[in-house]
């Protein structure tokens, strides 16, 4: 898993049919200090997050794991919602 | 499997369904000598792993979920699933 940063929505109405019904939301990856690192990607939510939420991710087959439906062709979703992160010295 | 640094913990009230009271840890990965290399990840401890440790990590789904006790369907790819007491790099 990954930290992220939710910076925006995809709106997308022509999809598979097994993505209907669920939320895209664009994720910046993160580091452990919660700076940018590489490119965004857009992720599946099923836990609500909102925009400017740090999260967690996961990705590749492991993550279509959150649809119901499991035969999708998801490889990145939300798994969590940070609400703090303790680094130890 | 990989070898890594336990550098924190994350803290989350809402997350799917599977995750609750498990603990997650922030990993930095490290080479034998114990020096960082690459971008941390977050896994999900099965050993009471905590801040200093050095720690093997799986990042595969298959091998993760036999390690963490889950059905075929459960969201996990990285687990933490020792704690490292010495590592001899002899060549």
């Amino acid at each position: 898993m990954k930290l992220g940063k939710v910076i925006g929505r995809v709106v997308s109405t022509v999809k598979v049919e097994s993505f209907e019904g669920l939320k895209l939301l664009l994720v910046q990856p993160l580091d452990e200090k919660l700076e940018i690192y590489g490119d965004p990607i857009v992720a599946v939510d099923t836990i609500q997050s909102n925009i400017g939420q740090i999260i967690y991710y996961e990705v590749s087959k492991e993550a279509s794991m959150v649809i119901e439906y499991v035969k999708n062709p998801c490889d990145a979703a939300i798994v969590g919602i940070v609400d703090e992160i303790n680094l130890g010295e | 499997m990989l070898l890594g640094k336990v550098i924190g913990n994350v803290v989350s009230t809402i997350k799917v369904v599977g995750y609750e009271s498990r603990k997650i840890l922030i990993v930095q990965p490290v080479d034998p000598s114990g020096n960082a290399v690459g971008k941390s990840f977050l896994a999900v401890d099965t050993v009471q792993a905590g801040v200093g440790d050095t720690v093997i990590t799986i990042d595969e789904g298959g091998s993760a979920r036999v390690a963490i006790k889950e059905p075929k369907t459960f969201t996990v790819k990285c687990v933490i699933v020792g704690i490292v007491d010495n590592v001899s790099k002899e060549i």
